[in-house]
């Protein structure tokens, strides 16, 4: 009997390799959809499934609510990829043999990601996650112009740097759990890891944190470890933008969050969530200032993703059953809204046919309906009512206020100063008279809607189904 | 059984002193020989594990690690520095004294890190791990101190030997052979990058200091 855990990884795998026998890349692009909408149906199968823990897998409410961001923004950004990718052929940016691999290695990556998130082996969580890295890699370069190739060597040397720290961290891990689980597969299991956690060997237990923090934290984008994202954003396509915002950055901080479960549980190694409260911070309130001085779309919304992986961070670093819970719906929201806003980046740069911020102005004259649905997106992830956007980000202040008074000050004056930068942007390209070339945009307004419609919903009325799903989740986290 | 962890400390020891000779070769030529040879090193080192700790699975890392970056990434990367002509002198950032310094530092502070923390271990794994992060944290200072793309390269798969040793340094660690197996994916990638990107038919050089320029927004 096959089980959702294992389909979730095998039907992105089979894919990739159909993918890539398939030369037409119509048909290909199609394929890519039906695989995707495969792989979300098995994460809704997850769901409904019995949760489990076995030697190489784990199945509880904390991963799956991983799992199923990733299938659902897997499934509409291929949706989105399917109508986005033509017109690259057709601009003769891309041949059609590269959409052939950008199509497999697309599946390919979400097949990684959902092995880093199932895995209960520390290290098949870290090679999940480093193939997921490194094919995202050869997708930054696959304009194979100078920047592609500059955003694709940088962020090639940091997230390997990035890579090497978090494996040595993993052999840190191993190290402290060996004298009390022993040698061999036992002391890289998780679970096991987690259930003798007050055996482990507390001194080793702190430097491994250290590492894995500067490691998967390279990943997750963190200042000052962050230099490759915005260049990674900026000069791959679209697509694959939107699933590193929403996606990739996301796993890394699971792997990051599974590991301060194991030192939170230990009380005599360090406390790993002031140090994650500081790094959030930082993140957080550099990445809003930084947003100012964007020139490039894609470059400004890759920032935003810093600042709110930050915000992140600086929730789970709280702990606490409602501060992992905002942190947690934070992250569901954020991964749709961004995505979402770089579809609609990815439309708007085909119909101008640039990304300079100073060259996309008056989109409310030339693209009425695109500029609103930017503008809804953009609304969104500021943290506008009734947006879901609103609703977690006022529960992490709140809950910070709660019992913090004055280390809320911190987010709340990064959240206002990116407000500012954002809604400055926005305007920007709105109004005024539009300059410089205008073509159609022949892109579905159908994924964006999608993103729109859900975060829309979970501002406005939170199933309590989902409300008690995530509350297990958040009381996993410690 | 402390002979097997004289002659492990020994190949640990040259793989350091190899870190360190990297830091000070002139020409590109000499820091891949100097590269091969640390990685014959590991090689050695890693079938020695295998052998004293009876682990076979250990044999195919070691022939890997001997295979793939003692002889075919080294001549890869010569034949690749020969037929772009990439300047054959090492372009520094700083200078080899205050490299080599710096490498010391870094040295005594992954001595004094492992040495601290590590009590409860048995201490042969408590050396071993000392030379390994000491052997990883001169990969990261050769990563930085070198704007060649070619010695980035290299300063990169030197840090990954390092993470090799540690891993078969930690008995009985699983996966051993599947991450090393993983890891020469990703150094094929590399030395893949720099083939097929052909970095310097874009750029005139390897230097990274030409891609600096077109880092940041657009203007």
């Amino acid at each position: 009997m096959i089980e959702p855990y294992q389909l979730v990884v095998l039907v992105p795998y089979a894919a990739a390799l159909l993918l890539v026998a398939l030369p037409s890349y119509r048909v290909g692009a199609v394929a890519n959809v039906i695989a995707s909408a495969l792989t979300l149906a098995v994460g809704g199968w997850l769901v409904a499934s019995d949760r489990l823990v076995g030697d190489y897998a784990i199945v509880d409410e904390f991963n799956i609510v991983f799992v199923v961001i990733n299938t659902l923004v897997g499934f509409t950004t291929a949706l989105f990829s399917a109508s986005y990718i033509g017109h690259e052929i057709e601009s003769g940016r891309l041949s059609p043999t590269f959409v052939r691999f950008y199509h497999a290695m697309f599946q390919a990556m979400m097949g990684s990601m959902n092995v880093a998130l199932v895995a209960n082996n520390i290290g098949v969580m870290w090679v999940g996650l480093e193939l997921a890295t490194l094919i995202t890699v050869v997708m930054v370069g696959l304009y194979r112009t100078p920047q592609a190739i500059e955003a694709a060597w940088k962020y090639f040397i940091l997230a390997s740097v990035g890579i090497s720290l978090a494996f040595f961290g993993t052999i840190l891990i191993y190290l402290a759990g060996q004298p009390a689980l022993g040698e061999g597969v036992p002391a890289m299991t998780w679970s096991l890891l987690h259930a003798a956690a007050d055996r482990l060997d507390p001194a080793i237990l702190d430097l491994a944190f250290i590492f894995l923090l500067v490691g998967y934290g390279t990943k997750v984008g963190l200042a000052p470890l962050h230099a490759w994202l915005p260049d990674a954003h900026a000069e791959g396509p679209t697509p694959i933008s939107a699933v590193l915002s929403g996606l990739l950055l996301n796993v890394a901080l699971y792997a990051l969050l599974r590991f301060k479960m194991l030192v939170a549980a230990q009380p005599a190694a360090l406390d790993p969530g002031p140090i994650m409260v500081v790094m959030g911070l930082v993140s957080l309130i550099f990445a809003a200032f930084m947003l100012y001085q964007r020139r490039d779309i894609k470059r400004l919304f890759a920032y935003s993703s810093i600042e709110h992986m930050g915000l992140m961070v600086f929730a789970f670093g709280m702990g606490g059953p409602l501060a992992n819970f905002a942190g947690l719906l934070h992250m569901a929201m954020h991964s749709l809204t961004k995505s979402g806003i770089f579809f609609a980046v990815g439309q708007i740069a085909q119909a101008k046919g640039t990304q300079r911020l100073a060259d996309i102005r008056g989109l409310s004259v030339s693209h009425p309906r695109l500029a609103v649905l930017f503008a809804l997106a953009v609304l969104a992830i500021c943290g506008v009512p009734p947006f879901g956007v609103f609703m977690s980000e006022f529960l992490i202040l709140t809950t910070t206020f709660a019992r913090e008074p004055w280390l809320a000050l911190a987010p709340a004056f990064g959240l206002l100063v990116g407000f500012g930068a954002l809604l400055l942007r926005l305007q920007g390209t709105m109004f005024g008279e539009p300059v410089g070339a205008t073509h159609r945009v022949d892109g579905s307004f159908v994924p964006v809607l999608l993103h729109l419609a859900l975060v829309l919903a979970a501002g406005i009325f939170l199933p309590p189904l989902l409300v008690a799903w995530f509350q297990r989740a958040a009381e996993l986290l410690g | 059984m402390s002979g097997a962890y004289d002659v492990s400390h020994l190949l640990a020891g040259a793989m350091l002193v190899t870190s360190f000779a990297l830091l000070y070769q002139q020409r590109i030529a000499a820091v891949l020989n100097t590269f091969a040879l640390q990685s014959i090193t590991l090689a050695l080192a890693v079938a020695w594990t295998a052998w004293s700790d009876k682990r076979p699975d250990l044999f195919i890392t070691a022939l890997i690690a001997l295979s793939l970056k003692g002889i075919v990434i080294p001549l890869a990367l010569r034949r690749m520095v020969e037929r772009l002509g990439i300047h054959r002198e090492v372009e520094k950032v700083v200078g080899v004294g205050l490299a080599l310094l710096v490498g010391l530092a870094l040295t005594g502070l992954a001595q004094a890190l492992v040495a601290k923390v590590a009590t409860g271990t048995a201490s042969h794994a408590r050396e071993e791990l000392a030379l390994a992060l000491a052997i990883v944290l001169l990969g990261f200072l050769m990563m930085i101190v070198r704007r060649n793309a070619v010695t980035q390269v290299v300063g990169f798969m030197s840090m990954e030997n390092g993470l090799i040793l540690a891993a078969t340094g930690a008995r009985g660690m699983p996966l051993v052979v599947e991450v090393s197996v993983a890891f020469s994916v990703l150094i094929a990638l590399f030395v893949f990058a720099v083939f097929v990107f052909r970095i310097r038919e874009r750029f005139d050089t390897v230097d990274i200091e030409a891609l600096d320029r077109m880092r940041g927004d657009r203007r």
